[in-house]
């Protein structure tokens, strides 16, 4: 059912980047020295663009529910809300990590030596792991970001546009990894809990979980909402 | 090698399309065709790649079922074959990228063209080039109308035997001649050696499980291998003989004629489906691809063309020729695209529907504008490992 899903929404995330390549393009014709002020731009230009489609994804799935019950297969139980944003978050975190990360593997498989001109050494395990952190990352803020917008909690809307802005202007600290992945995987991390806890579990439920005593919560997640 | 020795090579596509053998169906006999099963819906889902070089999804309308029951069901299975025909174009695109990355023999340029693109594209003016691409294609299509035209007629009047023979030539010369060739090139590519009766043996086999697989019976999963291998072999000689801007031309008249023939009344997609709906009968055997789906109630043919997943990785592997690897997931990436909004526009339509033209819209416009757009900011973000 995931798999599904994943198709269905993986496509959406894709017109974000793309308008805002549209966007860019446009404005791309400058020097070499204005390119990174530029590129910045483009940055927090997307990332604010991401963050609006992820709304409009959200009030589009909240619409097409009806219809959507019948696309899937289960005839009794509609897909739940954090169903779809976890499928939601992932689509997202999967297009995101794809096309960041593509033509670096695609590059790595031909010959060249990394670092020839003086950069890093570690530019592939360090682009790995961010882009690793990214998909994660989308994930975790779809789901809240969802639960947020069901709940009528802006401020959490905010947060995670903040954090995502966040997360991307680390990265302007490349190549000096430490600076940027180090506070990544922290909010990874501090994302991941909230997520967590948003989705309903607790401590409680994880302990029971991890030692297959409670298989009441397995449902859990199914009832509809 | 001139693969256009027959009126075959274009069928071939068409004759890449295996039928998967269901329990309950009686074999395939030439003339059982003529005796409709019963009139009774079957009941069991195939969804039906077509083997035409173009895709429409049909839903069928069966004996009892009330149209909201219908329309969700349709709606259903609909999702459930996007699904599935996902998994064979993947596949598909998977080792015919493979094979160009590896074996070189298909990329390299040729002077020997099918007879079908007779002009070439090696002149020295752009002008000129496009010209010619565009004879090209006007070449390709109307072989490709002609063709399909004739089939239909064929179908119409019965002449059942005669496609039967002619499918069965066509699928022995791609399972045979081509796997062949293409066996060839990967000891060259991979400098084994090899004697001739150790592949005469391999290409023995391989080439008669395929016939059997395709005309009677056979598992499944083995016909739908057989149909994903035939299409990549297909698509990889598409790539060596057909000139780069001809290609694009003929995707882009493809989805046009694709259009025309399913949605106009007279178009002979329609025709066909139609008069096969009419008799009550599977569209023929050998042209169809499909693939049982266990829980089904209820047999919604989906039509597709084994096409569109050559004329994907044509795409897809024409550039990947050029290493560009955002060009490749971008298309790939539309292409689902297009075949999800097809999917939503059977729900709101429920008639058949080309398939193929969103896909191949999609898959074109967004190869070209990444090309423009996407690359450079791409490449510019990836320089600074700015992530967004």
């Amino acid at each position: 059912l995931t798999l599904c899903w994943f198709f269905y929404l993986a496509i959406g995330h894709h017109i974000p980047i793309y308008t805002q390549c549209l966007i860019l393009v446009i404005s791309n014709k400058e020097s070499a020295a204005q390119q990174k002020g530029l590129l910045i731009f483009g940055v927090v230009l997307s990332v604010l663009l991401q963050e609006t489609f992820r709304f409009a994804y959200y009030k589009l799935l909240k619409k097409a529910n009806e219809g959507l019950l019948t696309l899937s297969q289960e005839e009794t139980m509609p897909i739940s809300i954090r169903q779809l944003a976890y499928v939601s978050g992932l689509g997202f975190g999967f297009m995101s990590g794809a096309f960041s990360v593509v033509n670096i593997l695609a590059d790595s498989a031909g010959p060249g030596t990394v670092g020839i001109h003086g950069d890093s050494q570690h530019y592939f395990l360090s682009s790995a792991f961010m882009t690793m952190a990214i998909i994660l990352l989308h994930m975790f803020w779809g789901v809240v970001f969802f639960d947020a917008c069901e709940k009528q909690r802006w401020w959490a809307v905010g947060a995670v546009v903040i954090s995502h802005l966040l997360v991307s202007c680390l990265t302007f600290q490349n190549p000096e990894y430490v600076a940027s992945l180090v506070p990544t995987y922290v909010i990874l991390f501090l994302m991941g809990v909230w997520a967590f806890y948003s989705a309903g579990g607790s401590l409680k439920n994880l302990k029971l979980c991890l030692t297959c005593k409670d298989k009441d919560l397995l449902l859990a997640n199914h009832r509809p909402r | 090698m001139n693969a256009s020795d027959s009126d075959e090579d274009i069928y071939n596509e068409r004759s890449a399309l295996v039928r998967s053998e269901s329990p309950a169906l009686p074999s395939y006999i030439p003339d059982s065709d003529l005796t409709p099963p019963n009139g009774t819906p079957t009941k069991r889902l195939k969804v039906s790649f077509r083997s035409e070089s173009l895709q429409c999804f049909v839903p069928t309308r069966p004996a009892a079922l009330t149209p909201s029951e219908e329309e969700e069901l349709t709606l259903k299975y609909g999702a459930k074959h996007v699904i599935m025909l996902f998994i064979p174009v993947t596949l598909c695109m998977v080792v015919v990228v493979a094979t160009i990355k590896s074996v070189s023999f298909y990329t390299e340029k040729t002077d020997q063209q099918l007879i079908y693109t007779p002009f070439t594209e090696n002149t020295s003016s752009v002008g000129r080039r496009l010209l010619n691409s565009v004879l090209n294609t006007i070449i390709m299509i109307s072989v490709i109308v002609v063709m399909t035209i004739f089939l239909v007629v064929l179908y119409k009047y019965r002449c059942y035997k005669f496609i039967h023979g002619w499918l069965i030539l066509s699928s022995l010369m791609l399972l045979f001649w081509f796997s062949f060739m293409y066996l060839g090139e990967v000891f060259k590519t991979y400098n084994l050696a090899m004697d001739y009766p150790t592949v005469g043996v391999i290409i023995w086999n391989f080439g008669a499980v395929g016939m059997i697989c395709i005309h009677w019976k056979g598992p499944l999963q083995l016909q739908q291998a057989y149909l994903i291998l035939i299409s990549a072999l297909m698509a990889l000689v598409f790539i060596k003989y057909l000139p780069e801007w001809s290609a694009w031309v003929i995707l882009g008249a493809i989805s046009v004629y694709d259009l025309v023939a399913v949605l106009s009344p007279k178009g002979p997609l329609r025709m066909l489906v139609e008069t096969a709906q009419e008799r009550n009968e599977p569209i023929f055997p050998a042209l169809i691809y499909s693939c049982e789906c266990v829980h089904c109630s209820r047999s919604a043919p989906i039509n597709n063309g084994s096409a569109a997943c050559l004329m994907f990785v044509i795409v897809s592997s024409d550039q990947k020729r050029h290493k560009l690897r955002n060009k490749t997931l971008a298309c790939f990436v539309f292409w689902t695209d297009g075949l999800c909004l097809t999917l939503l526009l059977l729900a709101i339509f429920k008639k058949a529907l080309p398939a193929l033209p969103i896909s191949i819209t999609f898959g074109l416009v967004f190869y070209f504008s990444t090309d423009f757009l996407v690359q450079p900011f791409m490449d510019n973000l990836a320089a600074h490992q700015f992530y967004i």
